[in-house]
Parts: structure tokens; sequence; C-alpha cells
């Protein structure tokens, strides 16, 4: 109970680094100086101290998205296996988990019609769109990875594939990786889906939305995102490759689970890093083919999983 | 004794309602009635789904070659009737307030009568234990209905969507009446009772067994709506009045889910893979066809209509789920868990068929009260409804949450419990199996998300933002009883996804009733429902409320304490300068114009932008968007039937040359070849 609850506090803590992390890689991969890592953290104080403005036109709808957003993607966040594969796994399993990211996603694009502002129709729409097209990717990789560990419970998962050691690399659990990644690109609105650093209105998506919130309403809507990312990161970290994950409470094993989460979470912050530095945002319509691409990758990974192991 | 008073009750109220045309309480009495015969129905039903042994009331029968007339409530009747009765209830409450807006326009005795006719129809379809008692109800219901599809004959596009359904559902009920009377060859009874024989007639061939299940799902299919035989669905719904289009939408599409799972668990008996198969493909392809429909409507009654194809599908994709796991189950009992896995997939059905019940009847009256008072079903000209009608807004955005599949909400569990059944497939080996479930999930994967997308896009431009017309501006609160009854669907669908795990205790009673085998005491532990394979995969809808409940306030106090209480400040929203109108924001086209511009061309959506030159080579002076659907399955499956029928009945016209001689001739010739034939 208390080990499960430190790892979600530390995921809470971590993920304003991580953003200030791949903020900064980005600024020295294109040669600029950047702000310090830590960034994040004082801009969401700065902004917890001031003042909100909300817009006549808008309802309620608006004023308690943040709130219901921040608190979905913290049940989300105690559902994940940080450094040792116990969790709140009681409240249910990684399809809740998505489904409670999707609870982010349907106030968010519902408080950005609500302004009656173009930008935030236009973001709105777009995510949705985003979101619609990866969803199936999403749950056939989560599919597949139901399939390798019979379960689709985070931390049975964890513990399945842990305990299972290296026979575990399977073409379909590396398929169902690659095709999670992309999903995770599009699902955060990183480059090339997105362009978290942009506020020009013909490619933005998730700051056109989030243009109406200020003062603590915005740092809560930063924070849920930040954190949004990182849950998926740890996902990516620990349901496909667990590996040093702590299986018991050994403080020992504890530390090492630690340790290897902090290395694959690193290895994660640097290929966004790269994936952002090194490609432009596609075009809206072209992103259908890269989630095409996406789909079919997990769409070959049940298949793989089937051929290989009836084989 | 309580079924008679039940039937007396809503007679009286269908006559009442003629006796009282045009006086005050002939707007009140036949609802009474009805609401009444509902909570009587809830009354006889529940203790049959308990188990308390179910329901006989037998009909005189005069002819005794039709068999025994008897009504009869077991516990899948039971399921299907409180479903109905709580909808039915809520419904008659609605009626009330809502109906006075067609005072002096239309006739409110006929509404009165039909509505009670109506309801008893759907009743006895539910309870009905014999073939031909069936057909009759079922034809009462499909006229009835009919007559109320039309109750607004004074509209253009009423009388003629009225006459589609009326001849879809009859081609619906050929195909029905087909199947019975294969079965009736088969055990030379109409009663339900002897057609449950069918199942364990080792003689009868595979080819018969499939010709009737073709059938049945032919007849069925059309009045669930699944698609090819959908056509009628989103034009008869939306065109009803509201109260009758929740009762048709939450009720009627389900008496075909209902007869689909009594005849082919019941009576056929799973045996071939490839009927469950067959049925999964069709209900996939519902499910994303009627969400894309949706998302490219404008009217939002129809948007309600294109949903309810969709939901069908899902209810369809955990049957034709159920079916495959039952037929290899039947097979081959080595393979671990798949009699569970069956169940499993039915009770997430029949969990479906509750959840959808609740939440589209919500919609369809939320959205009769929203046009009731903005004069309009069109989307574009709606717009912050939400700031005048504010409980109605709330309402509908509990009903849009459990479309959506919010969790904890009823319609999340039941997807739950379903994504759970495809993925427990992989113990079966057969490779058609192995792609197609797959394939299933990501359908019902995609068609989840934009069912998600299209109820954002329904809600913002319905409730949220600048009106975009003066109705809208000046829209009025809906009246006590229309909120009233919004109010007890709206908490019953938050009820049943919270305490889901006493609600599939009972569904697991039903389905088990069905298919033999029950899960509850896998499925169900505590609080938490898990996947009956032993795995650990679970979900606790209740502590999901109780971790939101615990972190809502958490989250508000500590961004409060920290950098002290939030200050708001009410200003315009960010204008670039311009001040904004009504039509400076995203209209309901436009926002799901990326989703249609990639599904939408595979549905027949189809875009045009036309402009009128200016001067200027870059600026026009006029921009003109058009988007139209194009009617695909009318244009190219059913024009050419059409045509066909009326070239073949041009041939053989001739026949009909108008002297009597000549028809007396044929008469006779006919009664000798018959007398030939079966001397």
């Amino acid at each position: 109970m208390i080990i499960e609850l430190i790892q979600t506090f530390l995921l809470l803590a971590l993920a304003p680094l991580v953003t200030g992390i791949i903020r900064s890689l980005k600024a020295r991969m294109q040669g600029r100086k950047g702000p310090s890592v830590l960034q994040p953290y004082r801009d969401l104080l700065k902004l917890l101290y001031k003042s909100s403005i909300r817009s006549r036109d808008s309802s309620w709808v608006l004023s308690i998205a943040p709130y219901v957003c921040m608190a979905a993607v913290i049940a989300a966040a105690l559902l994940v296996p940080v450094i040792y594969t116990g969790t709140f796994g009681l409240i249910g399993d990684l399809l809740l988990l998505i489904y409670l990211l999707a609870i982010v996603r349907f106030f968010t694009t519902l408080a950005a019609l609500d302004a009656g502002s173009t930008f935030g129709g236009m973001g709105s729409s777009r995510e949705l769109f985003i979101s619609s097209i990866v969803e199936p990717t999403m749950l056939l990789s989560i599919f597949t990875v139901g399939l390798i560990s019979s379960t689709t419970d985070l931390g049975g998962i964890s513990m399945n594939m842990a305990s299972t050691g290296l026979d575990l690399i399977e073409p379909s659990l590396l398929l169902a990786a690659a095709a999670f990644f992309i999903a995770i690109l599009a699902e955060n609105s990183r480059v090339p889906v997105d362009n978290p650093a942009t506020h020009l209105e013909l490619t933005m998506v998730h700051e056109a939305m989030v243009l109406e919130y200020s003062g603590k309403d915005l740092a809560l809507m930063e924070y849920a995102s930040m954190t949004k990312l990182l849950v998926f990161f740890t996902l990516m970290a620990n349901i496909f490759f667990p590996w040093g994950i702590a299986t018991s409470m050994d403080p020992i094993a504890l530390a090492i689970g630690l340790l290897a989460y902090l290395v694959k979470i690193s290895i994660l912050t640097l290929a966004i890093a790269v994936v952002e530095s090194s490609m432009a945002k596609m075009r809206l319509f072209r992103l259908p083919n890269l989630f095409t691409m996406a789909f079919i990758l997990s769409l070959l990974a049940v298949i793989a999983y089937y051929i290989l192991g009836v084989a | 004794m309580l079924f008679v008073s039940i039937i007396l009750t809503s007679l009286a109220g269908a006559l009442l309602a003629v006796l009282l045309n045009k006086r005050r309480a002939g707007m009140l009495i036949p609802y009474i009635a009805a609401a009444l015969s509902s909570a009587m129905l809830i009354v006889m039903s529940a203790p049959v789904l308990l188990g308390h042994g179910d329901v006989i009331l037998s009909l005189p029968t005069y002819i005794q070659r039709l068999g025994e007339f008897s009504l009869r409530v077991d516990s899948l009747s039971a399921f299907f009737l409180i479903v109905m009765a709580i909808v039915t209830m809520c419904v008659s409450i609605y009626s009330v307030g809502y109906l006075r807006e067609y005072e002096n326009k239309y006739n409110l005795g006929r509404m009165g009568f039909l509505f009670n006719i109506f309801i008893l129809s759907l009743c006895m379809v539910f309870t009905a234990g014999n073939a031909i008692l069936f057909l009759i109800m079922w034809e009462i219901m499909s006229v009835s209905s009919y007559f109320l599809v039309i109750y607004e004959w004074r509209r253009a596009d009423s009388v003629s969507s009225g006459l589609m359904y009326l001849v879809m559902t009859h081609v619906g009920t050929a195909f029905i009446a087909a199947a019975f009377l294969l079965m009736w060859t088969q055990t030379g009874s109409f009663d339900f009772t002897s057609f449950a024989g069918i199942r364990e007639m080792s003689e009868l061939s595979g080819t018969m067994r499939s010709g009737i299940f073709i059938l049945l799902l032919l007849g069925f299919g059309t009045k669930a709506g699944l698609v090819p035989l959908h056509i009628w669905l989103p034009r008869a719904h939306p065109a009803a009045p509201s109260n009758i289009s929740a009762l048709m939408s939450a009720v009627m599409v389900k008496t075909a889910a209902y007869m689909i799972i009594r005849c082919c668990f019941g009576f056929l008996g799973v045996t071939e893979v490839w009927w469950g198969l067959l049925v999964l493909l069709i209900a996939c392809i519902s499910a994303l066809v009627g969400v894309v429909y949706a998302l490219a409507e404008t009217d939002i009654k129809r948007i309600l209509a294109y949903s309810t194809v969709e939901n069908m599908g899902i209810i369809f994709i955990g049957i034709g789920a159920a079916m495959v796991f039952q037929a290899f189950s039947n097979g081959d009992s080595t393979i671990p868990y798949l009699a569970d896995i069956a169940a499993l997939a039915l009770v997430a059905s029949l969990f479906h068929v509750m959840s959808h019940a609740l939440f589209k009847s919500l919609l369809f009256m939320g959205a009769g009260a929203v046009i009731s008072s903005s004069h309009t079903r069109n989307i574009e000209k709606m717009g912050g409804i939400g700031r005048r009608m504010r409980y109605t807004g709330a309402f509908f955005f509990v009903g849009a949450l459990s479309i959506s599949a919010i969790p904890p909400l009823n319609g999340f569990i039941g997807e739950w419990m379903l994504f759970q059944s495809l993925f427990l497939s992989q113990t079966i080996g057969d490779p058609m199996v192995n792609i197609l479930i797959p394939a299933a999930v990501a359908a019902l994967a995609l068609a989840g998300a934009i069912a998600a997308a299209c109820f954002v896009r329904l809600y913002g431009a319905v409730f949220l933002a600048r009106p975009r017309s003066d109705h809208a501006e000046n829209a009025e609160e809906a009246s006590n009883s229309m909120l009233g009854s919004m109010m007890i669907l709206a908490s019953l669908c938050v009820l049943t996804g919270v305490l889901a795990t006493f609600i599939v205790r009972i569904v697991d009673k039903v389905s088990a009733s069905v298919l033999g085998t029950s899960i509850a005491s896998k499925v169900v532990g505590g609080i938490t429902l898990s996947t009956p394979d032993g795995g650990f995969s679970h979900i606790s809808p209740l502590a999901v409320v109780i971790v939101f409940l615990l972190l809502l306030p958490l989250v508000y106090l500590l961004s409060n304490r920290l950098g002290g209480p939030q200050r708001i400040m009410r200003e315009d929203t960010w204008d670039c300068g311009t001040p904004l109108g009504p039509r400076n924001q995203y209209t309901a086209t436009g926002h799901s114009q990326p989703l249609i511009h990639s599904f939408g061309r595979y549905v027949g959506v189809k875009s045009e932008v036309s402009e009128t030159k200016s001067s200027s080579p870059l600026i026009p002076a006029r921009m003109k968007f058009h988007q139209e659907v194009e009617p695909v399955f009318e244009r190219y499956l059913y024009r050419p039937i059409h045509r066909a029928a009326v070239e073949l009945s041009n041939r053989i016209g001739w026949i009909q040359m108008g002297s009597i001689q000549a028809y007396l001739a044929y008469i006779f010739v006919t009664l000798l070849v018959l007398l030939v034939v079966f001397r």
C-alpha cells in the first residue's frame, strides 16, 4: 500500500522533469542552450499564483474540465506499475486506464468548444480526429500484450513478463511496442503528429484547445498533460519492457527497479527528443498514413502471435 | 392476475384516450395508465428475474392447429420487460409535459391510443409463447409504430419516411414468418416450447438449420437496423415525435436482439461457427457505418438514430462473439473456459442492451426538449442552449458520457466486458476466428472513439458556446415532468454503471437461462468484475467512483492551497481584435470534417466547395460549402431490386387482362394443379 502510493507520487513528481528534459535536449540538438530542466516546475508554480480568466460565453464544462482531467490522470497514474509490480490494480486494468485517459480527451475536447473560439473548435476537431484513428492501434497493441501474458491487469502483465525473462523477446511484442510508440506520439500531441511548441493556428492541435485557459486552470491542464505523457512512458517501459522492475518488496529489488525505471524513461525521453528534432510535423491529412502503418504493425503483432505461437 | 391487469390497464388507457380526446384529462390519463402498467410490469418481472418461476398466462384459443396462445415470462423475457418497463415509465411521464406542444396541432387522442397500444404490443412481443401469436403482436407493434411515425403527418418527410418503414418492416416480417414456417415443418407445432426441441433434433440437416438462421437474421436484422437493412431506421426514428423516437430506439429495436438470442441459442442451437462469424462481421460493419453517418449528420434526431445503428452493432458484436464461442464449446469441450467466455460475451451484450435503452431514451428525450424550445432540429442553428436549459443540458451530458463509454458509467461496463470476452478468444485455434476477432476489437475501438467524437460535437454544438439563432438564444427550460423523467434515467445511467456488479449478477442469470453456463461466481467478486478465466483482469466500478470522489476534492483543495484561492475574471473569448458573433465559431459540420474527410467517402459522403471569383485571384468574393450524403445503400442495393421488381411485374402484367372469364379460368387451372400436386 505504501510502496504503491510512493511510486504514484514518484510518477507525479517526475512528470514535469521529463517534459523539462525533453525541452532541454531538443534545445541542445537545435544548437540552443535552452531553459533549465526545472523550468516546467517554475512555470507551473507561477501559473498557480495567477488569476484565471474565463470566457463569458463558457459554461460549467470549462470550469470543471481542469479538475476532472487532473483527477482522471492521477487515477490513471495509480494504476501503472512504476518501480514495483504491485499497483492499485483492484480499481481496474489496462483497459480502464485507456478509458480514464479517454475522460481527459472527452473533457478537453468538449471544453475547447465551450468558449466559442475558433481556435478551440479547431483543436478539438483535430484532436478527436487523431485520437479516433489511433484508437484501434492502441487497443490492438493491448490485445497483443493481453494475449502474451493472458491478462490485462497492469501489475499482472509486468509480473508475468518480468518473471519470464528474456524468452519474452518475441516478434509480436516488439511489433506491438512499435505500434504503441506511434500511438504515444499521437495521444500526447508530439511531433510529427502535433507540435507542442507551436502557436501557429495552421498547425496547432493541443495548444489550440488549451488556449482559453489561464492561471490555475492552465497549470492543471499543463500538469495533466505532462503526467499523461509520463503515464504513457511508464506503460511502455513496464508493460512492453518490464525487465528490472521489482517483483517483491525487497529493498534491493526496489532500488534496482527504481534504477531500471529511470534508465528506461531516460531512453524514451531521448527517443522523443530525437524524433522531435529530426522530423517535421506532418500535414494533418497525411497523418492517416502514419496511423495506418501503426495499425498494420499492431495487426501484424496479433497475427505473429498466432502464427508463431501455434508453430 | 397481475398480467391480466397490465393488459387491461393499457387497453383502458387506450380507450380513455379516445373518449377523453380534446379534453384536459385526455393529456394526462392515458399516460398515467401507461406508467401504471409499466410499474406493474416491473413488479411482475422482478420476481421472475430473481428466480421465483415463470409467469404464464393462457389466452383462449379457438383454432387448435395454431397451438396454444400463451404469454410466458421467463428470465430472458423478464430482463427485456424490465428494461422496457423502466423506459416506458419514464417516457410516459415525459409525454405529459412534452405533448403540450402538440395541443391544437395534432390529434392527442390518437397519440394516447397508439401510445398505449404500442407499449402493450411491445410487452406482448417480449412474452409471446407461440409463433402465430408472436407474429400478430409483432404486426400490431409495427403498425402502431407506423402510425406513430406519421403522427406529424403535415410535415413533408414524415409520410414518406413512414411508408419506407412500413415496407421494410413487412419485408422483415415476411422472412420471420418464413423461418417460423420452416421450424413448424420440423416440429408440427407453432408453440415456442416445441420449437425449443429443434436444438435436440440430431436428424435435422445443417443446411436446414442454416437456412432458418439466415431467414431469422434477415428478418430480425431489419428490425435491429443492421447494415444494409438499416435504411428505414434513420428516417423513421427522427420523423416520429421524440417520446416515440425514444421508445423505438430504446425498446423496439431490442425486440430483434431478444428474438435472435431466443431463436439462435434457444431454438436452433448454435451448431455452425460461421453463423457467429457472419453476425460478427455484419455487426462490425453496422457499428462503423452507423457512427460515420452519425458524424456526417446535422439533424439532432438523425444523429441519435444513426447512433442506434452503431449501438445495435455493438450489441450484435456481443451476440456474434457468444455464438462463435458457443459453437466451439459445443464442438469441443476440451478447450477450457470457452463456455464461460461465450457467457461473458452474452452478458456484455445484454448489459449493453440495458445501457443503450437507458441512455438512448435519455438522449432522445433531451433532444425532444431542445427541439421544442429551439424550434429546429438542425444543430447548426443551436448553441449556447446549456445556459438557458441548465438541467436538460446536465442530463443530456450524463447521456453523452454514458454513450461515449466514459468510466464508470454503464456504457463503459458493457464495452469492458465485451473487449474482455474478445481478448479471451485466444484459446481457439481457428484461423478465421483469430483474424476476425482482432478485426472486431479494432472495429469496436474505432467505432467507440468516433462515437465519443460524435457526442462531443453534438453536445458542443447544441449546448455550449454562443447561440447561433434567435430561437436558441431564447430557449426555455423544459417542464418538470420532462426534467423529472430525464433525471430518473440519468441517475439510472450512473447507478447501473457504478453498481454494475449487482446488475451483472442478474444479467448472468438471464444468460445462464439461455446458454446453461453461469459465470457470476467467477466474474463478480465483492465489488469487482473479473474475467472468468481465472486471470487477474478486473475492474471495480465502485472503486473508480471512490477514487474520483477522493481525487476531485483533493485536486481542488491542493490547487487552491498553492498560490491562494482561485480568482476568476470573466472576459470575452480571445477574439484577435474582431468582436465575435455567432458565426465566428466552429460549426458542427466543420468540427467533424477531418474524420469525414478520411472515412466519409467509404459511405458516400460528398462535399463540394464552390467559389465566386472576384477581381483578386486570391480572395474569392463568395465561397460556398456543400456536403451531402449520397444514399449509397438505397442507390446501389435497393434501387436495382426495386427496378427488377417493377420490370418483372411489367413482364407478367399481360396475364391481368381485365376479363372475368380469364380470371375464372386461372382459378380453375390453379385448383386443378393443386389437386394434382397435393392429392
